[in-house]
C-alpha cells in the first residue's frame, strides 16, 4: 500500500535553540567530520612512508593558508568531540544530569574547546615559527 | 560470551546491529580508549609541526609510536564506523539505500584503517 503523506508538526522551525540541543548535534556534526580527519591522517602517514618528496608535498598542501583553516577546523571538531566525549561518558555513569549541571559542564566543554584549539595552535606556530 | 538468551534473540543474532547492547558499549569502550590515546595523538603532531619526512618517519619506526599509533587507528576507525552507523539509522529510510551505506562505510573504514597500520608497520620494520 503507497505511503500516504501525513501532515508533520514543526520542530526545528519553531523550538528555541538551547545550548543541549545546540551541543547534542555539534557532537555528532563534529563526529562526521572527524571522519573527514581520518581520511588526512591516512593521506599524510602513507605521505611519510613513500618518501622525502612526497611527503614535503603534502605537507605543503597542509601548510598552505587553505590547509590550515582545513586543520583549523579539523582541530576545534577533536577538541570538542573529545571534551563532549568525556562529558558524554560522565552521563554514562549517572552524574551531572542536573540541568544546572548540565548547562554548567556544557559551557565549560565549549570553553576547553577553544582553549585548547588556542593552545595547540600557538604551540605549533611557536614550534614552526609561522 | 552470549548476549542472547530466548530462542529469537539467538535466531536474530544481533551482532553489530544497533539493536542490542553490544554496539553501545563498544562505542563507550572504543570512547574511553580514544581519550588518552586522542591527547597523546594532538601533542605529537604539534611536536611534529612543519616536520621533515626524516624526522616523521624516525618517529614512527620507534616502537613506542608504532603500538601507540597502531591503537589509536583500530579504536579510532571503529568508533567511527559504529558511529557512522548511528548516523546513517537515524538518517537514511530506504532500507536498500541504508544496508548499502553501511556495508560502503564499514568495508571503507576497514580499508583506511589497514592502509594506515600497514604503513605504520613498514616504517617500524625499517622498510
Amino acid at each position: 500500500m503507497a505511503k500516504v503523506p501525513r501532515p508533520l508538526s514543526p520542530h526545528i522551525s519553531v523550538y528555541r535553540w538551547q545550548l543541549t540541543s545546540v551541543m547534542s548535534i555539534l557532537h555528532r556534526i563534529s563526529g562526521v567530520v572527524l571522519g573527514g580527519g581520518a581520511l588526512l591522517l591516512t593521506w599524510w602517514l602513507v605521505a611519510a612512508v613513500e618518501g622525502a618528496e612526497e611527503f614535503a608535498r603534502v605537507q605543503a598542501i597542509i601548510g598552505s593558508w587553505f590547509g590550515r583553516l582545513v586543520l583549523l577546523g579539523f582541530s576545534l571538531a577533536l577538541f570538542y568531540h573529545l571534551c563532549n566525549g568525556i562529558r558524554h561518558l560522565v552521563w554514562d555513569l549517572g552524574y551531572g544530569f542536573e540541568l544546572n549541571t548540565v548547562y554548567r559542564s556544557g559551557w565549560t566543554v565549549v570553553v576547553a574547546t577553544l582553549a585548547l584549539t588556542l593552545l595547540s595552535w600557538l604551540l605549533g606556530y611557536a614550534i614552526r615559527g609561522g | 560470551m552470549t548476549l542472547r538468551k530466548s530462542p529469537i534473540g539467538r535466531a536474530r543474532g544481533h551482532g553489530s546491529a544497533q539493536e542490542g547492547t553490544t554496539q553501545w558499549w563498544q562505542q563507550r569502550l572504543t570512547a574511553i580508549a580514544l581519550v588518552p590515546l586522542s591527547i597523546w595523538f594532538v601533542t605529537s603532531m604539534v611536536a611534529l609541526t612543519g616536520a621533515e619526512q626524516a624526522q616523521v618517519a624516525a618517529w614512527l619506526a620507534s616502537r613506542r609510536t608504532a603500538v601507540m599509533m597502531t591503537l589509536l587507528i583500530v579504536a579510532g576507525f571503529y568508533h567511527l564506523k559504529l558511529g557512522l552507523q548511528v548516523v546513517i539509522e537515524d538518517y537514511v529510510e530506504n532500507q536498500v539505500m541504508k544496508l548499502s551505506v553501511q556495508v560502503v562505510v564499514t568495508f571503507t573504514c576497514i580499508a583506511l584503517a589497514f592502509i594506515c597500520i600497514i604503513s605504520v608497520l613498514k616504517l617500524a620494520m625499517g622498510g
